[in-house]
């Protein structure tokens, strides 16, 4: 089964961070769809099923990447969604996605880093892509 | 070594026993932390009983179940935020629903326990509220002392910072990987958006200065008598290419004869932010119309535009540090989102006011009054 030609979604509210993502996912041979805002993403997926998403936690307000999420998965229960950060450490939050328990209503299948290199970054991609096809 | 107070709320004996047995020889010392903390707990089994007790012990922290006998945790939540109480809430629950975090967060609870915990579990969230237990303490005493330094402020100039730093480095790895390919050619986007970061970041440390001046209010302030016409017409004279290049007409209405006692360089600040926002925030073939006039013991400026317009939620949170309003209009401008807070506290350092109406897609007028001698009426 190949992971080619999945389509990608990625949302973030700055605009170089999303093209340098772009830029990145594309080079894994993946297809993508860009949204610059919680509410613009939610209009995307109206129409599109991406087959992951890839969410910024902050956009315009401090929990925009969760309830993304959280609207996102009520919609496509299987897509997996990824949720970047560069502010895990300076909001305080502590939770632990890959608890069980707060799985249970953060709907992200991960937390990255922003700054996660490139290889990782595929590897991540590519171990939730082949989950939902196997 | 310091005390706080913990409450527990949860109708379950179990846990709150076994809060109680965690937290018993618990402490929390950091080596930036002046002294050590230890935790008191007490423990109630109800809604109702709780809030009895944060009126009688005033807790430092409460643990908070949310499903409870009587009223539910967030109610109690919503008691203390409306009667602002200095208690930093922890939910502890179960639950598998986002919209009661959300909501939770929203009414100032300031982090979640699963249930069931671990003692670690539990051991490290209180050590994060201890820190800024800490913290907190610590803002005050310096505000009490006059040195006024806010911590949400400074995470968020940080994030400001970084932001542009982390999209620079970003397209530089870009580049030195050669992902375009071996044409120059094809980087110039990207050289494009980093020198835009880079205007960026200097708008706003330039921001940053005359912000630390208006908040400071003193400084070297040089007060004598000015007029004002002759200071916008500093301003537009600036500003004159950037209007040219975004074909935006500027006017300036007024006669020589309003004089105000005030300092020059905060005017000029006033004037340049009032005036580039009119510009900025403009459409192409728009116009600016700047009107000096006296009115009473007032000098009143006018900045009008034909711009973009705002909607009237927006308008309540422009004046707010960092704030900008995004939408489609706005994405290619660049700004700090400092700039109407630097106006707004210099004019209240002059005991004047600030006043907006706002039209989306027709344009803004900003009116400003300062008093010339005395308040205005
Ligand atoms: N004349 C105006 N017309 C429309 N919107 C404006 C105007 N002036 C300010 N704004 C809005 O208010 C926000 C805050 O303004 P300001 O504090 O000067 O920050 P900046 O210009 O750096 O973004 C701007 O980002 C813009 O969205
Ligand atoms: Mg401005």
């Amino acid at each position: 089964m190949s992971t080619k030609n999945k389509l990608i979604l990625i949302v973030d509210d700055d605009q170089d961070y999303l093209y340098q993502m772009k830029t990145r996912v594309e080079s894994f041979g993946f297809q993508t769809l860009l949204a610059e805002s919680q509410k613009e993403a939610e209009e995307l997926i109206e129409k599109t099923k991406p087959d992951l998403a890839i969410v910024d936690l902050m956009m315009e307000n401090e929990d925009s990447g969760f309830i993304l999420c959280y609207k996102m998965k009520k919609k496509y229960p299987e897509v997996p969604i990824i949720i970047a950060t560069g502010v895990a450490a300076e909001t305080g939050i502590s939770f632990d996605i890959n608890d069980e328990n707060n799985r249970k209503w953060i709907k992200a299948d991960r937390f990255l880093e922003k700054g996660i290199r490139k290889e990782k970054l595929k590897e991540e991609i590519d171990k939730l892509l082949i989950k939902i096809n196997s | 070594m310091s005390t706080l107070k913990i409450l527990v709320i949860d109708d379950e004996p179990g846990i709150r026993s076994g809060i109680s047995r965690i937290l018993r020889n618990f402490r929390v010392d950091y080596p930036f932390m002046e002294e050590a903390f230890d935790f008191e707990v007490h423990e109630a089994s109800t809604g109702e009983a709780g809030i009895e007790l944060i009126e009688k012990d005033k807790p430092d922290i409460l643990l908070l179940d949310n499903k409870l006998p009587g009223i539910q945790g967030i109610e109690v939540l919503e008691y203390i935020r409306k009667k602002q109480m200095n208690i930093i809430v922890v939910m502890i629950t179960s639950y598998a629903s986002l919209e009661l975090a959300v909501k939770a967060t929203s009414d100032g609870a300031y982090d979640f326990i699963p249930k069931p915990f671990t003692p670690q579990e539990l051991k490290s969230s209180i050590e994060n509220i201890t820190k800024r237990v800490f913290l907190k303490k610590m803002t005050n005493k310096l505000q009490e002392t006059g040195k006024q330094i806010r911590f949400q402020f400074l995470s968020v100039l940080s994030h400001e910072l970084k932001a542009p730093l982390n999209s620079i480095e970003g397209y530089l790895q870009m580049i030195k990987e050669r992902q375009a390919g071996p044409q120059l050619e094809s980087y110039d986007y990207m050289v494009d958006r980093m020198l835009e970061r880079i205007k960026g970041m200097r708008t706003l440390i330039l921001d940053l200065l005359d912000l630390t001046k208006a908040a400071s209010g003193k400084g070297k302030r040089d007060i004598r008598e000015l007029n004002l016409v002759d200071i916008a017409n500093t301003a537009i004279d600036t500003m004159r290419p950037y209007s040219i290049q975004k074909d935006v007409k500027l006017n300036l209405h007024g006669n020589d004869t309003v004089k105000i006692m005030a300092d020059s360089e905060e005017m000029e600040i006033i004037f340049n932010n009032l005036i580039s926002n009119a510009i900025k925030y403009n459409k192409e073939g728009g116009t600016v119309d700047c009107t000096i006039s006296e009115n009473g013991n007032c000098v009143e400026i006018l900045v009008e535009d034909s711009g973009i317009g705002m909607n009237p939620e927006d308008i309540t949170r422009i004046f707010d540090d960092f704030v900008r309003i995004k939408t489609e209009k706005t994405r290619n401008i660049t700004g700090s989102g400092l700039g109407l807070a630097i106006v707004k506290k210099l004019i209240d350092t002059y005991m004047g006011k600030i006043e907006v109406t706002s039209q989306p897609d027709k344009g803004s007028k900003f009116k400003v009054k300062l008093p010339i001698d005395k308040p205005c009426s």
